[in-house]
């Protein structure tokens, strides 16, 4: 049994909160960058010119990538063997994102109840999603999510019927829907399977794929391949201001689902894709 | 086109812009979000004033991150516009000449735009830090509370905005991408 203090958690969310923000991870960084050259519209060329500058000022400068410094998805694996001391896990990770946002300078975003709507001033609670795996180490991603591109996201209960045309399409109207309000070129996250709430999880954690990986299952593969040349076709482009790289990437997770079922979720990231992970 | 435009937008400079142009505007925006477009539509409903001057008065849908020491703002860049849809209309009618936002917009605020030869601008989103070094001062107005959400005015230098719906009715958005959609 390894014995972690809570306040190692606090410390990584923390930082982790103010590294995401200003900082891509390099993958994703040159997936933007290099779909400048692939641009055909003069406006949109100009527009993914100006993300760069944007990238090197937020860098430079430390002023967040996106004022929408989003709320806190948390992803946590923990060991089995791992035992936790100094108080909840859960408090830690939240006083992480109370630090983090405070001090580092990103907005608070979170409002208390959907519809009394106060802002709860330090951008908690994140949203936790744990899991326990073997081993005795603890990992963190840390995935700040901009409300732009959420608000755009779907999810379809689609019929064993509709089969893999069904799971195209259902993609393709989710962002062509989403156009210009979802700060295109997007990543496009998709779980497809499971049930309701299974799918929407695997379309978030898509989105946190490297973007120079592609599915092991080679009809997923093609599936990301064939979609994201679909979506491309669409002409909405970098800022929804026309061209040809309107997503950068399309990323698909899938799991076993029921027989009389086909879910599936589109989880839409704006550019400004960023997650961080840590292990403890 | 690139065009010069100052704060506050003229009617002459207004009606001229057309869809598509790349504009550059310096001098006064006011920055209003979702909570305080809500407040300023309760003000009204009960009879009472606005807390800035609407007339002539562009609108910059922004929520900042907050200021460094030193600086003026945080990073500053544009949230999605529609969500202002439902109270567009009615400060476009009472003489809001220009909005600052992204994405689509419905037709009732179209139909706005051109009923009062107004305009609707486009800045990049998710270009916060970028779009934050042509803003030299910031300061709240009202509706401190709010936070992020609150009413600030902004002294502006070359801001870098594109026309996305004009008072003819034009829509960048549809015919960019019309230009560029492959069957």
């Amino acid at each position: 049994m390894r014995e972690i203090s809570v306040d190692k958690v606090t410390e990584k969310v923390k930082a982790m909160c103010i590294k995401a923000n200003h900082f891509l991870s390099s993958d994703m960084e040159g997936a933007l960058l290099s779909s400048i050259e692939k641009e055909e519209s003069e406006l949109g060329k100009k527009v993914l010119c100006q993300l760069r500058e944007n990238l090197e000022i937020a860098g430079s400068d430390m002023i967040p990538i996106c004022q929408d410094t989003g709320m806190a998805v948390v992803f946590i694996k923990v060991g089995m063997d791992v035992h936790f001391t100094g108080g909840s896990l859960e408090d830690a990770i939240n006083e992480g994102i109370r630090q983090g946002y405070t001090e580092g300078f990103l907005r608070k975003s979170v409002v208390k109840d959907p519809i009394e709507r106060v802002n709860t001033g330090d951008n908690t609670p994140g949203v936790i999603h744990y899991e326990i795996v073997p081993g005795d180490s603890v990992e963190i991603t840390l995935a700040p999510k901009g409300f732009g591109s959420e608000n755009m996201s779907r999810v379809f209960m689609l019929k064993p019927a509709d089969g893999i045309e069904g799971v195209k399409n259902a993609i393709v109207t989710a962002v062509k829907e989403a156009g210009p309000n979802a700060c295109p070129p997007m990543v496009v996250g998709v779980g497809i399977g499971g049930t309701f709430e299974k799918c929407a999880l695997l379309a978030k954690k898509a989105l946190l794929r490297p973007m120079d990986e592609y599915s092991e299952i080679p009809y997923v593969k093609e599936l990301e391949k064939e979609v994201l040349d679909e979506i491309n076709k669409s002409g909405i482009g970098p800022g929804g201001l026309g061209g040809v790289i309107t997503a950068l990437k399309v990323n698909i997770l899938t799991y076993p689902t029921h027989i009389a079922g086909l879910p599936v979720a589109v989880n839409i990231c704006c550019h400004v894709n960023r997650h961080v992970t840590e292990v403890l | 086109m690139d065009k010069y435009i100052s704060l506050p937008i003229s009617k002459e400079d207004a009606k001229n812009l057309r869809a598509g142009d790349y504009v550059y505007l310096t001098g006064v925006l006011y920055t209003a979000r979702d909570a305080a477009h809500k407040r300023m539509d309760e003000s009204l409903k009960e009879g009472k004033d606005l807390p800035i001057d609407i007339k002539g008065t562009t609108i910059y849908y922004m929520g900042p991150s907050p200021a460094r020491d030193g600086r003026p703002i945080g990073s500053a860049g544009p949230t999605t516009a529609s969500r202002m849809d439902k109270y567009a209309p009615k400060l476009l009618d009472m003489g809001m000449i220009g909005m600052v936002g992204k994405g689509k917009r419905s037709d009732e605020v179209k139909a706005a735009i051109v009923r009062n030869g107004a305009v609707y601008f486009a800045a990049v989103g998710g270009a916060g830090a970028l779009l934050s070094k042509a803003i030299k001062s910031s300061e709240v107005v009202a509706y401190d509370d709010l936070g992020t959400e609150a009413i600030r005015k902004l002294e502006v230098s070359n801001f870098p905005v594109i026309v996305v719906m004009d008072s003819e009715g034009n829509n960048l958005y549809e015919t960019a991408r019309a230009e560029f959609e492959r069957k």
